[in-house]
């Protein structure tokens, strides 16, 4: 046998190994090494949570000496954040040790079988007991364990501009007690200040989670109890009147062009616009959005300081239809740490997570990203109830604010919300027609699992 | 076949060391083919079969412990889903009125026009053409979107000439990422009738001319039979390539406003990585490729006819 055949041979083995290697080679497999998945505003120019994150590897490593902590920043909306991760995890050569997690996904990805149970380290670590009972179920699976450590948690309500309504003439203590009272002042608003959008509120495919949320569910939970899924029977519920309703008051917003533009509405960037755009530049009036806001307006934020936006920003609590007690409605979320199945470096992880959430960190990460305290040390402290105007406001609203129904169905479940969303306000489908077809496809996303409420 | 057993039979009988020879010689013949043969069984054949197996289970990317074999549910769903209907007739839209009629008769014109122009021209026209081809297809589609935005270059242009402005993002989705589509791949058109344009022997159009053929009549009767081949192979590179066009899209509408621009990539992607139906989303891939194969059929009986 000539010897050239098994010199190819065997060079191809050696380029073949060396490809399939190189992918998921380097320092990832590196026992000092913790890798750290989070994400990354679309915006590049906010860093919050990267300068934050930065800051705690750096002690981190300071205080572990030899240990070094691999940032994996994913620059991308969250929808596709979500698919990354997921992917991500899905095998040992790509997960990271440290992921951070919305806690409307965590469920599937517990189900999933993608995350590690923390309840042995939770048990031995002094600091739980500071956290307030609602944010220690965050991330608890049906199982009864625990898969994350929450940072901060989160509630919505109106921002409004108190130049703009001096000009219409609207009150700056504005409370409206009914859905009629915000569509009249958005009305009056778009009579008296010609050139501004009276009124945003998220919607489509394109905002994704943002308008499932803040647009949505905000709605829907203020039209009765149990309107999305009825916690008695474990069903997801169809055809109530509280959905048409819910979807008229979009088809209202952007039918008579109280919103901004169907086309902007609808792109994937809104997000980023309503906040480093509309609101600074005093575009818009009544923005019906998260407490969060105002971490990129503030210096450590990284992109757009707008010092003047306490004194400009107003904000209400978002109310229930007809005014129903409690008269305000809220949704609380908020996002997890968590640790993968996969992850090369359990042990080195947790040692992270507790540096995150070591209560000066802690502290750091709620004044710095404007998040709503859920340990009570925190909450507590001077420096976080001085630190952004407002945040009393927010505080405020958790004791109404509701969750949504954290299960492995949800995500597809918002989804189809989003594209019932989405074709009214493209004017695709009248409020009926894309409830009925929600109706419709409801059955094939959580395995037949509903249950009629007209 | 019968008597190809009987050979290899009658071989087999026969004692010796030639053909065992004959058979390493063969070996060795195929062993530099070896390499490229395992790298091709590994790299695309392995993952076509994961993706047929993948389309028989409801694999999800998340919110499930393990998955299981459902049989034809998949595509059962498929057929039976409003959403999947509307993806393939916009996704036939899509590849009739950008690969079909416009990157391949633009193509076809350009190449037409460059042959009688004058050098620098054609070279200038050649570069435009090709620059548009050479851009990454998302970057393409940032520049189209800014171009057809509500605020954009197009809008503004009809805005100088008193025209009023369009919302074509909104109001004609899937004709602007057609155009788009147009913009980007002309150019590879144009590249393969320039090289099949070129080989027809001057001779041939010279003596139709004597005969008094016109310009259409010459067009028609020498030219295209000439380069009908060319034609074929353009054509079916044009649609395959056309029909799995997925950033375009995905950076220009995100196959919105509604499911007005989503066509079966952009439906697959969402079924598989939003919605995490990795099941149902491999299935539409596959009903995908089977467009895809369909079309190929089409042009390679074009291909085979002899003129």
């Amino acid at each position: 046998m000539r010897p050239t055949a098994p010199l190819i041979l065997l060079a191809a083995a050696v380029v073949a190994a060396g490809t399939l290697t190189a992918c998921g080679g380097g320092s990832g497999s590196d026992e000092n090494t913790v890798k750290v998945a989070f994400i990354k505003d679309t915006n590049g120019k906010v860093t919050v949570r990267d300068d934050y994150v930065r800051l705690v590897a750096r002690q981190f490593e300071k205080n572990n000496p030899g240990k070094k902590v691999r940032l994996i920043p994913v620059q991308a909306s969250e929808n596709d954040y979500y698919t990354k991760i997921q992917q991500m995890m899905r095998s040992p050569r790509t997960a990271p040790d440290v992921v951070y997690e919305d806690t409307f996904l965590v469920n599937s990805d517990i189900t999933a079988g993608l995350l590690r149970p923390l309840d042995d380290h939770l048990r031995t670590w002094d600091d739980w007991r500071q956290f307030a009972p609602a944010a220690k179920t965050a991330a608890r699976a049906q199982d009864g364990r625990t898969y994350g450590v929450p940072d901060g948690t989160d509630t919505r309500g109106l921002w409004f501009n108190k130049k703009i309504f001096k000009k219409a003439g609207l009150p700056a203590d504005w409370r409206p007690g009914n859905w009629a009272e915000v569509l009249d002042a958005a009305r009056t608003v778009r009579r008296r200040v010609p050139g501004v959008i009276p009124l945003n509120v998220f919607t489509g495919k394109g905002a994704g989670e943002a308008a499932v949320m803040q647009g949505f569910e905000m709605l829907l939970y203020g039209t009765g109890r149990n309107q999305l899924y009825d916690p008695g029977s474990k069903k997801w519920v169809t055809g109530t009147q509280g959905f048409k309703d819910s979807l008229r008051f979009l088809d209202t917003v952007y039918r008579e062009k109280l919103g901004p533009d169907v086309s902007d509405a609808l792109s994937p960037h809104i997000q980023t616009r309503v906040a480093a755009e509309l609101l600074p530049e005093g575009k818009l009036a009544i923005d019906l959005d998260g407490s969060w806001l105002s971490q990129q307006w503030q210096k450590t934020g990284g992109g757009n300081p707008w010092p003047a936006w306490s004194a400009t920003l107003g904000q209400a609590p978002f109310p229930t239809q007809h005014g129903a007690p409690p008269g305000k409605v809220s949704l609380a979320g908020g996002w997890t740490w968590s640790v993968p199945r996969k992850a090369r470096q359990p042990e080195l992880a947790w040692k992270l997570i507790k540096t995150f959430q070591s209560k000066p960190n802690a502290l750091e990460w709620c004044v710095r990203g404007a998040q709503i305290a859920v340990r009570k040390d925190v909450a507590a402290d001077p420096r976080y109830r001085t630190s952004v105007p407002g945040i009393g406001f927010f505080t405020g609203l958790v004791e109404v604010s509701r969750y949504r129904p954290a299960l492995p169905a949800y995500p597809r479940v918002a989804s189809a919300i989003g594209e019932a969303m989405e074709a009214v306000t493209s004017g695709d489908s009248s409020p009926d027609q894309a409830a009925k077809d929600y109706d419709t496809t409801l059955p094939s996303l959580v395995d037949g699992r509903t249950v009629a409420r007209p | 076949m019968t008597g190809a057993v009987a050979e290899t039979a009658g071989r087999a009988r026969t004692p010796g060391a030639a053909p065992a020879g004959r058979v390493r010689t063969r070996l060795l013949r195929w062993s530099p083919l070896a390499p490229a043969t395992v790298l091709l069984l590994l790299f695309l054949l392995g993952p076509i079969g994961y993706c047929v197996v993948i389309a028989f289970t409801d694999t999800q990317l998340t919110g499930q412990a393990s998955a299981s074999f459902v049989g034809l549910a998949n595509f059962r769903h498929a057929f039976g889903d409003p959403a999947f209907r509307n993806a393939v007739v916009l996704t036939l839209v899509f590849t009739v009125v950008s690969s079909l009629l416009g990157q391949n008769t633009l193509g076809l014109v350009l190449a037409g026009l460059m042959r009688r122009a004058s050098r620098p021209v054609r070279s200038l026209t050649g570069a435009t053409v090709i620059c548009a081809w050479v851009l990454p297809e998302i970057v393409a589609g940032f520049v189209l979107y800014t171009f057809f935005a509500r605020r954009g270059t197009l809008n503004a242009l009809l805005d100088l000439l008193h025209l009023p402005a369009q919302n074509w993002l909104f109001t004609l989705p899937i004709l602007a990422v057609s155009f788009a589509n147009v913009w980007r791949g002309t150019a590879f058109s144009m590249l393969i009738y320039s090289a099949a344009l070129a080989g027809i022997p001057q001779e041939v159009t010279e003596s139709a001319e004597v005969d008094g053929a016109g310009g259409l009549r010459r067009l028609w009767h020498i030219t295209l039979p000439m380069i009908r081949r060319s034609i074929g192979t353009n054509l079916m590179l044009n649609t395959l390539q056309t029909l799995s066009v997925f950033g375009l899209i995905w950076a220009m509408t995100r196959g919105g406003p509604g499911n007005r621009s989503q066509t079966l990539p952009v439906f697959m992607y969402d079924q598989a990585f939003l919605k995490s139906l990795i099941g149902y989303g491999t299935a539409v891939a596959l009903l995908l490729l089977l467009v895809g194969a369909l079309f190929a059929a089409v042009y390679l009986r074009l291909l085979r006819e002899e003129v």
